[in-house]
């Protein structure tokens, strides 16, 4: 009987620890939780239903936040290494015009994906050389950029003015959905497949991360603890499947974002690369004295940058189903606020592309939450601006307190 | 009563998990010289930051009674206009202002709304002869060398009309011609009345010019000694610092075993296109395997200059002429990556701007110039890289909880350990250490002093660059000595004293 309570207290002592050393990784995922409750009560308050919360709504969601996403992603690197993309919003609207322009000459779609890609990458390389070997702080290059491109993109579109895109394949990346192979009741059986596939990929991963770590006689959670995570995690993505397989099922949107997130995670956490980034993030010179390529490394992130620019702007272009001469207006800033607001360092050094992509999640749940409870367009700007304000505020607190003690 | 200026009584002070000062006593007399020592981490500095407001009142518990009465600092200000002053070891300066703009910054003089600009060069002019630098007060700040930097600190202390100075390692970063001018200057303020409380690591000064000695050890105060009337041995301090006795301040090397020559530089000259100036003239110099060469000479010889000109040449000089041979074998580096794969290890010296990623942990800095080794195919096993750097921790010994500690809360001492641990993860055949325990305790001085034999025994050489004598003369089998980017000369067994070195380093014959 006592040594049960014991275990107990043990367990429970084990849980707040883990907590408290996590809050920050935490946090994200609350304060998206909150945001989702909050606009689900505001709904129901407002309108009479919880609109908020469907799978309809959640599908429309993880659709639009898909562009954001990505960038966020490549934003993340550029801020990691203390620096900063400006040029990302005119550019991905660029980028997207010309995926457009090559479509109405009849380029096949697999051909102008990755001509646009590369497009992107070449303007990267370009602004990274410029900034890493001539020079030029990466604001003003990046600024440059953002006039340069929105030169461009007026260009592209001027003989026509707006671009309609007709292509279904195209327009599927960003509206479409897996096919349906098969049905379980009323329920998208491909989707339901792909779930328990993740849920799958994920125990096998742990499972064999703490054995392996066991082998080395580490210290690590205890057994009832690590169910927990594993169950937890099961829970969420299977919530997840089945909301979604209840509507259309997996949008190709949520099959990109999650390939790209977990290659650059991949590549941040376990790579020499991501160790340079970060470690070049932290100290640039005493990085360039432990054998860092530093002018290399930076031209490489903008490189990547520059790649995510035309991956945003090809699914900007697919979800609106056109390119339009003001496409891309203030998507750096929305990239650049996801990455903050989801504790990528203001001063470089830290940060993680997994929670940057929440962070996106975060900044377009406010954007589709307040549409839909009919919020003006200047009341949302002025809410996002102080929730993002506040964010960063005590995240700055937060670490402040952790560097002193 | 006035011949007390200073008392403070029963200070404690914690910082969260810490207790840095654990009622400390500390009474400074009137128009001495008071030297304040004590290993890092003893709690000097949160001591004089209580004393100056920076710490503020209530955050501490203790008295502070400054001629006779209790004062209670909220800040710099007010402790200011109580005359206390106190000079950081980070001098806190403006490089793009003037000298004289310098001096009164903060306090600028005044005619009505406007600064009067002919008073204040005026009275900077004044200050300036008085710390005897002799350079107009129109001067940038950035044209001044650190020594010079020092003394308009100093100037800027005086025109607060400072009567108690408080000056926290005023000569780390000076050479010694600058330090002895600063203890001189700091002896003629005492005769004008000023109280000086110095803190230092250099015993050898504190010996020449204390009149009393503090010794804090682990936050408490251990001892005062007057050294007024009967002089205070260095070793005598040592003893109190440490809590033992610490007979060799250099440990000795069990057997050397020195081989043939591993690396040299042969006729190297160096031009650097931003100062538009020859930084080294025909260097020449050969180490050999197994031995540690010291490379000695004053603040701005060119000796950080030759070891960065030789690791991947990242100032960007244009070599003007020579070679570099490692192993037999001619060889040009163009980054320090490819100084490293050749085997060659660069330590800076100044390890916190340039030496370490202070926002990471112990286990990330020890592996990060070497992350080849623990690659599995393309991936970083972190398993196997926790277990190596567990491994240098506990072998070199890093006092932290874990190697999951941040470096940027270690002590100086474990700092400088954990850029050695980087190094010697590394392996390289030929290591360079720059000042490799400045600003850093005794205890921990010989803690690095015994790896450097260490590594020497196993076959590695070390360049050691310093700028305090004894030290090189010390630790090293041979010397050479650079004076304004050329070698000067080159000094062995009984040659090695401080005064051969230092005529050597100032380019000037032995009487």
């Amino acid at each position: 009987m006592d040594q049960n309570k014991t275990a107990k207290r043990a367990l429970a002592q084990e849980s707040v620890e883990m907590l408290r050393k996590n809050i920050r990784n935490y946090a994200m995922y609350i304060a998206l939780a909150v945001i989702f409750i909050v606009f689900q009560v505001l709904s129901k308050v407002m309108l009479g239903k919880g609109l908020f919360l469907t799978a309809r709504n959640i599908t429309n969601l993880i659709n639009q936040t898909g562009y954001i996403a990505v960038m966020a992603v490549g934003m993340t690197l550029v801020l990691i290494i203390c620096q900063i993309d400006l040029s990302v919003g005119f550019g991905a609207g660029f980028l997207g015009a010309c995926a457009a322009r090559l479509m109405t000459m009849q380029v096949p779609i697999p051909l102008v994906i990755l001509l646009v890609l590369a497009l992107g990458v070449l303007i990267g390389l370009v602004q990274g050389t410029i900034i890493g070997k001539i020079g030029v702080p990466a604001f003003v290059t990046t600024l440059a950029g953002e006039f340069i491109f929105r030169g461009l993109l007026t260009l592209v579109t001027e003989a026509s003015g707006t671009i309609p895109i007709t292509n279904d394949a195209f327009n599927a990346l960003s509206n479409g959905f897996v096919p349906e192979l098969f049905t379980i009741g009323k329920y998208h059986g491909l989707t339901l497949l792909v779930g328990i596939v993740a849920i799958a990929l994920i125990f096998v991963m742990e499972i064999r991360k703490r054995r392996d770590m066991m082998r080395y006689s580490f210290e690590t959670i205890s057994a009832p603890l690590f169910a927990f995570k594993l169950a937890f995690f099961a829970a969420l993505i299977g919530a997840l499947t089945v909301v979604l397989a209840g509507y259309k099922g997996i949008s190709w949107t949520i099959i990109i974002v999650v390939v790209i997130v977990s290659i650059y995670n991949f590549i941040l956490r376990n790579t020499r690369t991501g160790r340079y980034i970060y470690g070049m993030g932290g100290n640039m010179e005493a990085a360039s004295l432990s054998g860092v390529n530093v002018k290399r490394t930076l031209i490489g992130v903008f490189a990547s940058m520059g790649c995510m620019t035309a991956l945003g702007g090809i699914l900007y272009a697919s979800r609106i189903n056109s390119a339009t001469p003001t496409a891309g207006m203030g998507f750096e800033l929305d990239a650049i606020a996801s990455c903050y607001i989801a504790g990528v360092s203001t001063t470089g050094g830290i940060g993680s592309v997994v929670n940057s992509v929440v962070g996106a999640f975060v900044i377009m749940s406010l954007t589709n939450g307040l549409n839909l409870i009919g919020i003006g367009i200047s009341y949302q700007y002025l809410i996002k601006g102080i929730i993002f304000i506040c964010a960063v505020a005590l995240d700055v607190r937060g670490r402040g307190k952790k560097a002193i003690g | 009563m006035s011949d007390i200026i200073l008392e403070m009584r029963n200070i404690s002070k914690s910082f969260p998990g810490v207790k840095a000062l654990d009622g400390v006593n500390f009474t400074v007399k009137t128009g001495e010289i008071h030297c304040l020592v004590g290993e890092n981490g003893a709690g000097k500095s949160t001591l004089m930051k209580i004393l100056s407001g920076i710490h503020r009142y209530g955050s501490y518990e203790g008295d502070i009674i400054v001629g006779g009465e209790v004062m209670r600092f909220h800040s710099i200000r007010e402790s200011e206009s109580a005359g206390i002053s106190i000079i950081n070891q980070e001098l806190a300066l403006i490089p793009e202002l003037s000298v004289a703009e310098n001096i009164f910054f903060g306090h600028e003089i005044m005619k009505g709304r406007l600064i009067d600009w002919n008073e204040t060069m005026r009275q900077a002019e004044g200050y300036l002869k008085q710390v005897r630098l002799n350079v107009p007060p129109s001067t940038p700040m950035r044209e001044l060398r650190v020594g010079s930097q020092q003394l308009v600190e100093i100037a800027k202390s005086l025109s607060k009309h400072a009567r108690l100075m408080i000056l926290d390692e005023p000569t780390s970063s000076l050479n010694e011609e600058d330090s002895a001018n600063l203890l001189n200057l700091l002896r003629e303020l005492k005769q004008q009345g000023v109280t000086i409380i110095m803190i230092s690591h250099r015993l050898k000064e504190v010996v020449q010019i204390a009149d009393t000695v503090t010794v804090l050890r682990d936050g408490m105060s251990v001892c005062s000694l007057d050294a007024a009337g009967a002089p205070v041995t260095e070793s005598e301090i040592i003893r109190y610092m440490v809590g033992r006795d610490m007979a060799n301040i250099y440990p000795v090397r069990a057997e050397k075993n020195i081989g043939d020559v591993l690396f040299s530089v042969k006729n190297w000259s160096a031009y650097d296109p931003k100062l538009r100036r020859e930084v080294l003239h025909d260097v020449n110099l050969e180490v050999r395997r197994g031995e540690i060469v010291g490379l000695a000479g004053l603040m701005g010889a060119g000796r950080t200059e030759l070891a960065l000109s030789i690791f991947g040449n990242t100032p960007g000089y244009r070599i003007t002429g020579g070679e570099l041979v490692m192993d037999g074998e001619s060889v040009r580096f163009d980054s320090p990556r490819e100084a490293i794969d050749h085997g060659i290890g660069y330590a800076t010296e100044d390890r916190k701007k340039n030496g370490l990623i202070l926002i990471q942990d112990i286990r990330f800095n020890t592996t990060f110039a070497n992350l080849k080794a623990l690659m599995k195919g393309r991936v970083i096993s972190e398993n196997e890289e926790v277990v190596q750097a567990n491994r240098l921790k506990d072998s070199i010994n890093i006092k932290a909880p874990s190697v999951q500690q941040t470096v940027l809360n270690l002590s100086g001492g474990n700092q400088q350990k954990v850029v050695l641990a980087k190094w010697i993860f590394a392996r390289p055949k030929l290591m360079i250490l720059d000042e490799p325990t400045r600003g850093i305790d005794v205890g921990a001085k010989y803690e690095i002093y015994s790896l450097m034999n260490e590594m020497v025994s196993q076959g590695m050489s070390i360049i050691m660059i310093s700028s305090e004598l004894l030290e090189v003369i010390g630790m090293s089998d041979r010397i050479y000595v650079m004076c304004e980017g050329r070698i000067t000369g080159e000094v062995s067994g009984a040659q090695a004293t401080e005064q051969n070195i230092m005529h050597l380093a100032t380019d000037t014959e032995v009487v």
